[in-house]
């Protein structure tokens, strides 16, 4: 039986030679190892080498800047919600990471690991994309950036090549009469895996209307479903209960929701028609407190 | 097989061990250092049997590498008492008859300890909240609840 | 015996004697026992459902690195079907040892097939992988009524319906029939007839403790064994059994345990260890993982239950028709007799008529779950009663009150009942201030009611007193919850010395005289006994010491505030348990008690929830706000432990009406092996649970005991199917009430 290599650089530099022997070493990135460890466990992923990304200043940084917020790819969920101004700028992105596991779990668990896990449930990353969230990615060749939807492209797989790491996400700091939310069906009150998850960033104006919109949701697809005819038919209206309505309909046939032991597809599609509605809600009423 | 070594702190004490890679703290604890009052209930994250608190941070040991703790503070239920003499939260749920079978216990009074260090004031709704890691399929949570609320209360009179 | 004197420690909250160990860690569960020398094993499982085995090859498990042994059904004994005392119910020794490790045939995923130790668990999970084993997959039936169809496939070819077809065989293992007066007069006299069909899933006990067992072997042929069980003669009796070894071989140690409900009066692992133990040697380890536990252990049945109530408009129940369809897993013995037994035993029916059946199929055999049978019988009866009483327009408790069963109605299964206290019960349910508290929208109330034997059986204990006058109690009854407490506090109050002075024992089965399993809710009632026998031996020694010591007669001796005293004699000082002890060695020796008895008079146990439910009509979500659980404990010994009970109970109940069911894919392959997706209510998906401790004193027991740990998980399942339909408008007749569910039978309405 082969051992596992573990490494933990202590800098993107010193990652950069193991990167290149991820080229060809079967090797996985350890952020938190909420899913890693337990997928090891399982004999699903079989990894030669574990590169421990927790030590990597850059990677553990959350930076709230005026312009940009910086939130490094291993700070952990915990770190996160504990930020009293990361919740005030970016509720959504929060709500995503803290409804993960436990408190244990938030502990460990980390948006980057999140991300790169590319589950179709994964929590982080409807709110992450409403949200107009890039990904910085590292490599052995200097770092190239991406919106955060183009990271995952199935279940399990993401577009990073086997040299590369997920460094940290960039968010544009929300303008005035802008906020999102991100809210998650699960049968219990915790320690589920979302049914559907849906994620709303709304701006409004003075009077109340829609003048900008991004809807995306979660579970209902092999990848996250960004739902641009939704927020078309958002932006211009007060968001009454019946362009909600109308919102939630579109939203119910959306995306191509499987059957399995946490939903029936029929009961995936009510619901995201359901979850819209109400995250839209609660999007644009954080936008308007925002106006002031 | 090469074993990785490994320099930490578990309760205070300064501890030396080697481990596989794929070896978790939880294995560490209970089968290299024999620290077996930290619990496994399903050694995917999901039941809090083995919480501990690493670095100040409330953990699933079972989600945690033994190489990991390299140069870390490590806290178990074995720390939680002064010696001979209980921790207020372990003499609350005593008090409170907050154990049946006692599996989940260790867990909970860990994670309980975490708990008031962040928040000496919870509400019912927070502690349940904060503890719905840590299953216990016997008591309901009830009384676990009251021993949390009135572990909080002690602790805030005697601070 | 009296009942109603001021005990000075029954029905006190002392802290428990074993729980300071329990909150630092210090005490041993069953994965906690390690031997110098040890293996580990781990077993290989069946990747089918439903599979002949035509050869297992462990040739290249043998020889891989580390590995000492490899162990399959071929290392045990071939046993004729004999049926023998497993726990609370019976078992086939030959089904219990084909279920340990499979022979000929793979009869659900996770059947184990084979065994194998190793220097270490890493290295006997990779020669599992070495072991090949080849199968032939058979058509594999998941549900009751597909089993029972003419065409089904066959599990057992060597099966048949007793008073059925005796050439083709069945999986219909037993039929039972309970009836009483004639139906058919019954339901022509009846005003209101109600028939509905009920189904719950398969559910697991989920103890968070999974099962471990450490064993060793010695050269002289005795074995020893560690474990975490609720009954260490009941795992000597059946690794005998299915070794062919003889009980006194054997010894059994057991472990802290952490959680059963049950599950834990059986063995899985037990006689592989100790077959590894006697091939290399060595030690053995096994411990099994969460998903063997959800996978091979447990659970309890699914259920079809088909009732027909009927009532006359003055709310008199005149006629119910019952059958009850169980299924028993992969070997028979599903609890379908005490569901038949209990589902209509609360109430007072002139005419019915039950009929139960226990089928098997490709799932893994069940093991008992606290009230075995009688949750689903209650989930049909009790919600067809909460139905009855609104086409009646009767308060639901009104209703159940004009039908209820109290002393001297003949129970439905039998026998004459002695004093109980369902009345009271309702009439404290009525009462209680939930039961008339205001409710908000989309909320809704609803109340079920319970009923289990409760049973006595075969207990011993043990009182030996030290020289400084404090005592050790020792029994072989797990303590799964607080008896250690409870046994304390009988020996407390019976010699009238301080709990303190008082070290409850539970030792193994070389040194405590037999007890029965810690289940059917008997350790308090019967065990209890033993220990009250004893003292009351103790007393009466110490009586005689003291008579001794004063050279006067035994009749003139009484026993006040833990001393002898002689009452006609002004000149004799009391003589304290201390003197009387330190001076044993002059008066006959050291002091020791021990009793064994068979309970008798095990009184049965009454209870009836009030659940609050707010249900979010959008998504079929349910929430309980508020729940209440009543019952009759004829005494409470430690109330906080009765409490306990009812609470616990209660939410394993409410998991089983609102989220938890096994889910599998049609090749009866199990999608949620975790905790995770098996879902368990967490602790914010719960208000407090509130208690109210009836007592109505069992006059068999001397201190009015009844057994409380079984019947809290009866009422809920119908309590909270009430409860949605209260707030939603929706009659649930299908478990568990998860939101799709719901919200499709909202969209139905």
């Amino acid at each position: 039986m082969e051992s596992v290599q573990y490494h933990a650089p202590q800098s993107l530099e010193d990652a950069v030679p193991l990167l290149k022997e991820a080229r060809t070493t079967p090797s996985r990135i350890l952020a938190g190892g909420t899913d890693l460890l337990i997928q090891m466990r399982a004999g699903v992923k079989t990894p030669e080498m574990l590169i421990d990304i927790k030590k990597i200043p850059e990677l553990t940084q959350l930076e709230m800047g005026a312009d940009q917020i910086r939130l490094g790819a291993a700070v952990p969920s915990a770190v996160m919600d504990e930020n009293a101004e990361l919740h005030q700028q970016l509720p959504g992105v929060v709500e995503g990471m803290e409804l993960i596991g436990s408190t244990q779990v938030q502990g460990r668990a980390t948006p980057g690991g999140n991300l790169c896990n590319a589950s179709p449930a994964g929590d982080g990353a409807p709110a992450m994309i409403v949200s107009s969230g890039q990904c910085v990615i590292f490599g052995p060749n200097g770092t190239r950036t991406i919106p955060v939807e183009e990271v995952c492209t199935a279940p399990g797989r993401t577009s990073l090549a086997d040299d590369e790491l997920l460094q940290e996400f960039i968010f544009p700091a929300p303008k005035p009469g802008q906020s999102d939310a991100y809210l998650r069906f699960i049968p219990r009150n915790e320690m589920d895996i979302a049914v559907v998850g849906v994620a709303a960033n709304i701006t409004v104006d003075a009077s109340g209307t829609c003048t900008a919109a991004k809807v995306a949701l979660g579970a209902i697809a092999p990848t996250v479903v960004i739902a641009t005819d939704i927020a078309a038919l958002l932006v211009g209206t007060k968001l009454d209960d019946d362009t909600l309505a109308a919102a939630a309909e579109m939203a119910s046939g959306l995306g191509s929701p499987i059957s399995d032991k946490r939903g029936t597809t029929e009961f995936r599609h009510r619901i995201a028609g359901v979850l819209t509605r109400r995250v839209i809600k609660i999007a644009a009423a954080r936008a308007g407190e925002r106006l002031q | 097989m090469s074993k990785t070594h490994v320099t930490t702190t578990i309760n205070g004490d300064a501890v030396e061990y080697l481990c596989e890679v794929d070896q978790s703290l939880l294995d560490v604890l209970r089968d290299t250092l024999e620290l077996t009052g930290t619990k496994e209930g399903c050694a995917t994250g999901d039941c809090g049997a083995c919480s501990v608190s690493l670095d100040g941070r409330l953990v699933c040991s079972c989600l945690v590498l033994g190489v990991e703790a390299e140069g870390k503070q490590i806290e178990t239920i074995e720390g939680v008492a002064n010696g001979t003499e209980l921790h207020p939260i372990q003499q609350k749920f005593l008090e409170n008859a907050a154990l049946q079978c006692g599996i989940c216990t260790p867990g909970f009074i860990v994670a309980t300890k975490a708990l008031l260090e962040k928040n000496p004031d919870p509400t019912e709704e927070e502690a349940r909240y904060y503890l719905a890691g840590n299953l216990c399929r016997c008591t309901g949570y009830d009384k676990i609840i009251r021993a949390v609320l009135d572990a909080a209360a002690e602790m805030r009179g005697a601070a | 015996m009296s009942t109603n004197k001021d005990y000075k420690w029954i029905g006190t909250r002392p802290i428990r004697p074993d729980g300071a160990d329990k909150v630092t860690g210090r005490a041993a569960f069953g994965a906690d026992k390690n031997l110098p020398g040890m293996l580990h094993a781990k077993i290989l499982r069946s990747p089918f459902a439903h599979a002949k085995i035509l050869s297992i090859d462990t040739s290249a498990a043998e020889s891989a690195s580390g590995v000492l042994a490899v162990m399959t059904s071929a290392d045990m004994p071939d046993l004729a079907s004999e049926m023998g005392e497993a726990g609370e119910s019976a078992v086939d020794f030959r089904d219990l040892s084909h279920n340990i490790l499979a022979s000929g045939k793979v009869l659900y995923h996770g059947h184990a097939v084979a065994a194998v130790a190793a220097t270490s668990a890493k290295l006997a999970l990779a020669a599992l992988k070495l072991i090949k084993v080849e199968y032939e997959e058979l058509p594999v039936v998941l549900e009751i009524e597909d089993a029972m169809a003419d065409d089904a496939p066959i599990l057992h070819e060597d099966q048949f319906t007793p008073g059925g077809s005796k050439d083709k065989p069945s999986n219909v293992a037993a039929k039972m029939k309970l009836p009483r007066g004639d139906i058919d007069k019954g339901f022509a006299e009846a005003d209101i007839i109600i028939e509905r069909e009920f189904t719950t899933p398969t559910v697991h006990q989920g103890y968070i403790e999974p099962h471990a067992v450490t064993a060793s072997m010695s050269a002289s042929g005795h074995a020893d064994i560690w474990c975490c069980t609720q009954g260490t003669f009941v795992v000597r009796a059946m690794t005998a059994k299915v070794l062919g070894m003889d009980v006194g071989k054997i010894k059994v140690t057991p472990s802290e345990i952490g959680g059963g409900f049950g599950a834990k009066t059986t063995v899985y692992l037990e006689p592989i260890a100790v077959k590894l133990s006697e091939k290399t040697g060595r030690p053995v380890k096994m411990v099994m993982d969460r998903e063997e536990v959800l996978r091979a252990t447990g659970p309890t049945s699914a259920s079809v239950i088909k009732i027909k109530l009927g009532a006359t408009n003055d709310g008199k129940l005149i006629a119910a028709q019952g059958s009850l369809k169980y299924g028993a897993g992969a070997f028979k013995g599903s609890p379908m007799a005490p569901g038949c037994m209990c589902v209509f035993a609360s109430y007072e029916i002139p005419n019915f008529l039950i009929r139960g059946f226990d089928v098997v199929l490709n799932k893994p055999k069940v093991a008992a779950y606290r009230a075995p049978g009688a949750p689903m019988a209650a989930f049909a009866m009790e919600s067809l009663m909460n139905e009855m009483a609104t086409k009646l327009n009767l308060d639901p408790i009104e209703f159940r009150l004009k039908n209820a069963v109290k002393e001297g109605s003949v129970a439905a299964y039998g026998p004459k009942f002695p004093v109980i206290g369902f009345v009271e019960t309702l009439e404290a349910a009525k009462a209680h201030p939930h039961y008339s508290a205001p409710l908000g929208k989309n909320q809704g109330r609803g109340v079920g009611t319970g009923f289990w034997f409760n049973i006595g059986m075969q207990s011993s204990a043990t009182i030996n007193v030290n020289e400084s006058g404090s005592v050790t109690v020792i029994t072989g009854s797990a303590d799964i919850g607080g008896s250690r407490a409870s046994m304390a506090l009988f020996v407390a109050e019976e010699l009238d010395i301080s709990y303190d002075l008082i070290t409850p024992l539970v030792s193994n089965t070389e040194e405590a005289g037999y007890c029965d399993v810690t289940g059917g809710s008997r350790t308090t009632f019967a065990t209890g006994m033993a220990v009250v026998k004893a003292s009351k031996n103790l007393v009466a020694n110490m009586r005689k010491r003291a008579a001794k010591t004063w050279g006067i007669d035994i009749d003139d001796v009484t026993w006040e505030d833990g001393a002898a005293i002689a009452p006609a004699a002004a000149d004799k000082q009391p003589l304290t348990m201390a003197q009387i002890a330190t001076s044993a060695a002059k008066t006959g020796g050291p002091l020791t008690a021990s009793a064994s008895l068979t309970a008798q008079g095990a009184g049965a146990g009454f209870g009836v929830h009030i659940c609050d439910v707010e249900v979010d009509p959008e998504t079929g979500k349910t929430d309980v706000i508020r729940y209440t659980a009543i019952q009759d404990a004829g005494k409470a010994i430690h109330p906080s432990y009765v409490e306990g009970q009812y609470q616990g109970g209660a939410v394993q109940g409410i998991g089983w009406a609102l989220n938890e069911e096994y889910v599998y894919n049609d090749k009866g392959v199990l999608q949620n092996f975790g905790f995770l997706d098996y879902r368990m209510p967490v602790a914010n998906d719960l208000p407090m649970i509130d208690t109210v401790i009836v007592e109505v004193p069992n006059p068999s027991h001397p201190y009015g005991v009844r057994g409380v740990g079984e019947t809290p998980i009866v009422p809920p399942l119908a309590a909270v199917a009430e409860a949605v339909n209260n707030a939603a408008g929706v009659r649930i007749c299908h478990l568990p009430i998860s939101p799709p569910r719901l919200l499709a039978e909202i969209d139905a309405k």
